[in-house]
């Protein structure tokens, strides 16, 4: 046992904490005023902000559209079901810089539809949400097949309407599931760069996320401002995913 | 009548559950549907609920045609066994449900739950949770939330197959006590023969998706119509080809005959106050 | 029933619109003048070094983490100690991470400025812009599927089963071996398939690290851009058509496991030990 725990302690050490650690100590090495400055610089700001509000409504449009697909995928039943299922793990299994080319294929200025995206804003909620697509599917959907059907039918016997039945009913019961999914889409969607760096042209001011702005940084040299960006883009995963923690168990606590 | 089933045929692929059944149900009365599992109880109680459409034939309900109607439009109020509590409602947003949804006004529906929790002797548990309480205690907020909606007819799905031997009497016998407050016409389908001869007013037994024999408890004990009737509904003893009922009991004074309400109140241990009507 | 109809139709309008129509376009572009093309940008040299490096970089990667994940996940469920939350976080936090922030650290204690880059260079390693940095930014990226996967597993087969083979004599490996390990053959298996994935497709912390030098650090998720931003669309489509092939390979094999997993823990390893 104790050898097991010395292994695992350096193995996670030498992996994680270690580079970790140099980064967090980076970024207080041009002291608190090199921090500010790295992080408060107008590209800065304005990657950052673009990244959270644009993860906002990614996470935002999965809540409605994975619980949607969760519970078609759940409750009806058609030839290809399952094929469908297995196709929702796809964003998991593809990799992000393909994920980015195939909707440039689509979307970008030779895709078949005239729809040209490429370049937009509305390339980088494309993107997050190819990305994002699995996680409030796939925590909805253990929940949904579990839920006590008889729950539902008391329900229309007492005079409910299916969609009253959805929303007093079902949903409240999905919620916490719901609000899992999203804290994990949020986390994912600040980070996520490979999947937005070919079709968001990564135009500063426009469309340049945080993790793009990163990576300039690193090439131009400035890795203290480098440092000073992930820290602070590392801070708003965490907090979200504290946040949507503790707000599920507050507002769902008592479930029986 | 108050519920009129004409004919119903009830497919799922190609098991058939209920097989061309027909039944009377007297408004205001309590109906057993007694029978072992598999007999097509519960699929024609969810039939005559709207849960489940039958293939052939139909169901009215106080003079009106319930075939194509939706549950919700059906006047039913309907007790699982397993309670279908909404467990992330509280006894009272539970009972008031049906309230609720109808919009009647906040203090219409304070009242109304007052007086429910206090005919289920819930009282104090208004703003407990369902996992919080006992199987029988849920069972009764379950009863009062079915009778908010103050339905036409109350339909009970096996209420109590989930609790304890001791917790199946009580609520046997405080089910009838409620019936005569509450008259409403009340469906009970039961695998138990005792439960059903307790409480009902009639019983109809049902066996592989047919009705066997519809009767006052006491008419299907001692004039049973054939071999499954009798020996579901009590005691029996096969004799080369003949069934028989124990009628002999010896005692001091020679072997007399012993009348199906003598073998009947033997047979509840705890001597409950429900004493069949 | 109409409202039925119309939820199927949103949703799967929504996934062919976001998934289907575009992977189906990227294989459609692709082979849209002929195989020869797509042949010659897959043999050409870089692509080749890229697919070759992808591979080994996988092959060293995924059996590491599937390691660790074992060893990791025992500790997490039967060990008894304080830091268990920590130990948690710190095994959930290349979720949380971007991965070019993954590659910035490891640049921060690799490069030559780094807390361990110029000792390391002195001694002829180097880390960063060469394979071992990308290696290391793989499997700090894709080290949290097998210990995830088996946590659960292993919390619920418990040690009765373990312990009841000791008291038929068998030493504490032997049990492990022939107990737990089959009882819980199904999520590291389903971890490493995750794992295997998820190094495949990695894409920014390699970008960081690697230095992009084509023919010799570039893996085939590099290539893919760099193709395209050479203007070579053929390469890069035909280097994403690999990827792709890969990837819904590793879906067919997620949902065979998925269907043949849960059953099978179940019943056999008692069974085996015992005979």
């Amino acid at each position: 046992m104790p050898l097991g725990r010395g292994f695992t302690s350096a193995y996670l050490g030498f992996i994680v904490l270690l580079p970790l650690a140099a980064v967090i100590w980076r970024s207080t090495q041009g002291g608190a005023g090199g921090f500010w400055r790295a992080v408060s610089s107008p590209a800065a700001v304005s990657s950052l902000k673009l990244t959270f509000v644009a993860s906002l409504v990614v996470v935002l449009i999965n809540a409605a559209a994975g619980t949607l697909i969760a519970w078609v995928l759940v409750r009806d039943s058609f030839r290809g079901k399952s094929i469908v299922n297995a196709l929702i793990d796809l964003p998991f299994a593809l990799p992000t810089i393909v994920a980015g080319l195939t909707l440039l294929a689509l979307y970008g200025p030779r895709g078949p539809f005239g729809v040209n995206v490429a370049y937009t804003r509305v390339a980088i909620v494309l993107a997050l949400l190819f990305v994002t697509l699995p996680f409030v599917v796939r925590s909805v959907q253990p929940v949904l097949l579990e839920l006590d059907r008889e729950m539902e039918e008391a329900a229309a016997s007492l005079g409910a309407r299916p969609w009253a039945i959805f929303r007093r009913i079902v949903l409240p019961n999905l919620a916490p599931a719901i609000l899992s999914g999203c804290a994990l889409a949020f986390a994912r969607s600040v980070g996520e760069f490979g999947s937005v760096v070919l079709i968001s042209g990564n135009i500063p001011f426009k469309t340049e996320v945080a993790s793009v702005h990163i990576f300039g940084q690193i090439e131009s040299d400035d890795v203290n401002g480098a440092a000073a960006v992930s820290v602070v883009l590392l801070m708003a995963s965490l907090v979200a995913l504290i946040a949507f923690d503790a707000f599920r168990r507050w507002r769902f606590g008592h479930e029986g | 009548m108050s519920i009129a089933i004409r004919r119903v045929t009830k497919r799922f692929g190609d098991y058939v559950a209920l097989d061309n059944v027909s039944l009377a149900i007297a408004s205001g009365s309590l109906t057993a549907l007694l029978g072992p599992s598999g007999s097509g109880k519960s699929t024609l109680l969810r039939v005559v609920a709207g849960l489940e459409q039958p293939d052939e034939g139909g169901v009215s309900i106080h003079g009106e045609e319930a075939t194509g109607l939706a549950p919700q439009e059906r006047g039913v109020g309907m007790v699982f066994q397993h309670y279908a509590a909404f467990k992330h409602m509280s006894v009272r947003d539970n009972v008031a449900f049906a309230l609720t949804i109808r919009k009647r006004p906040r203090a219409e529906i304070r009242e109304r739950v007052g007086e429910l929790l206090k005919l289920v002797q819930l009282e104090g548990f208004a703003d407990r949770y369902p996992s919080q309480l006992s199987g029988g205690q849920r069972q009764r907020m379950a009863l009062a939330r079915a009778l908010a909606a103050e339905p036409r007819v109350l339909l009970l799905d096996e209420p109590f197959g989930a609790l304890d031997a001791r917790v199946r009497k009580e609520l046997r016998a405080w089910l009838r006590r409620l019936h005569e407050e509450v008259p409403v016409t009340t469906v009970l389908v039961t695998h138990d023969q005792e439960e059903a001869m307790e409480v009902a007013d009639r019983v109809a037994v049902m066996n592989e998706g047919q009705i066997e024999q519809t009767g006052k408890p006491r008419d299907l004990y001692e004039h049973p119509a054939n071999e499954f009737v009798m020996s579901f509904v009590g005691p029996a003893n096969r004799l080369g080809e003949a069934w028989i009922r124990p009628t002999i009991s010896r005692s001091a004074s020679g072997p007399t005959e012993r009348p199906w309400k003598q073998w009947w109140s033997a047979s509840s241990t705890s001597g409950s106050k429900s004493a069949p009507s | 029933m109409r409202a039925r109809l119309g939820l199927r139709v949103a949703a799967l309008g929504y996934l062919a619109l976001l998934l289907v129509l575009p992977l189906g376009m990227v294989f459609w572009r692709t082979f849209q003048h002929g195989l020869g093309p797509v042949w010659d940008a897959a043999t050409a040299p870089n692509s080749l070094h890229a697919l070759w490096l992808t591979v080994l970089i996988a092959l060293i990667a995924v059996p590491a983490n599937t390691v660790f994940g074992v060893v990791c996940a025992l500790v997490i469920v039967r060990g008894r100690f304080g830091g268990k939350t920590l130990l948690n976080a710190l095994v959930d936090l290349p979720f949380a991470l971007s991965p070019v922030v993954v590659g910035l650290s490891l640049y921060l204690v690799y490069a030559r400025t780094g807390w361990l880059g110029s000792w390391l260079i002195d001694h002829g390693i180097a880390v960063i812009f060469a394979l071992p940095g990308m290696i290391l930014a793989t499997i700090f990226v894709s080290l949290p599927f097998v210990v995830r996967e088996v946590v659960p597993v292993l919390r619920e087969i418990g040690t009765e089963q373990e312990q009841a083979a000791w008291t038929l004599g068998a030493s504490p490996l032997t049990a492990f071996r022939r107990v737990t390990l089959p009882a819980i053959r199904w999520g590291i298996t389903y971890g490493v398939v995750l794992t295997t994935a998820r190094a495949i497709g990695e894409f920014g912390a390699v970008s960081v690290v690697s230095g992009n030098i084509a023919g010799r650090t570039e893996t085939l998720t590099l290539h893919v851009q760099e193709r395209f931003q050479s203007f070579d669309l053929t390469g890069a489509y035909t280097a994403s058509v690999e990827l792709a092939v890969l990837a819904l390979l590793t879906l067919l094999v997620m949902t065979v496991i998925r269907k043949e997993g849960p059953r099978v823990d179940s019943d056999s390893p008692g069974d085996e030990a015992l005979r």
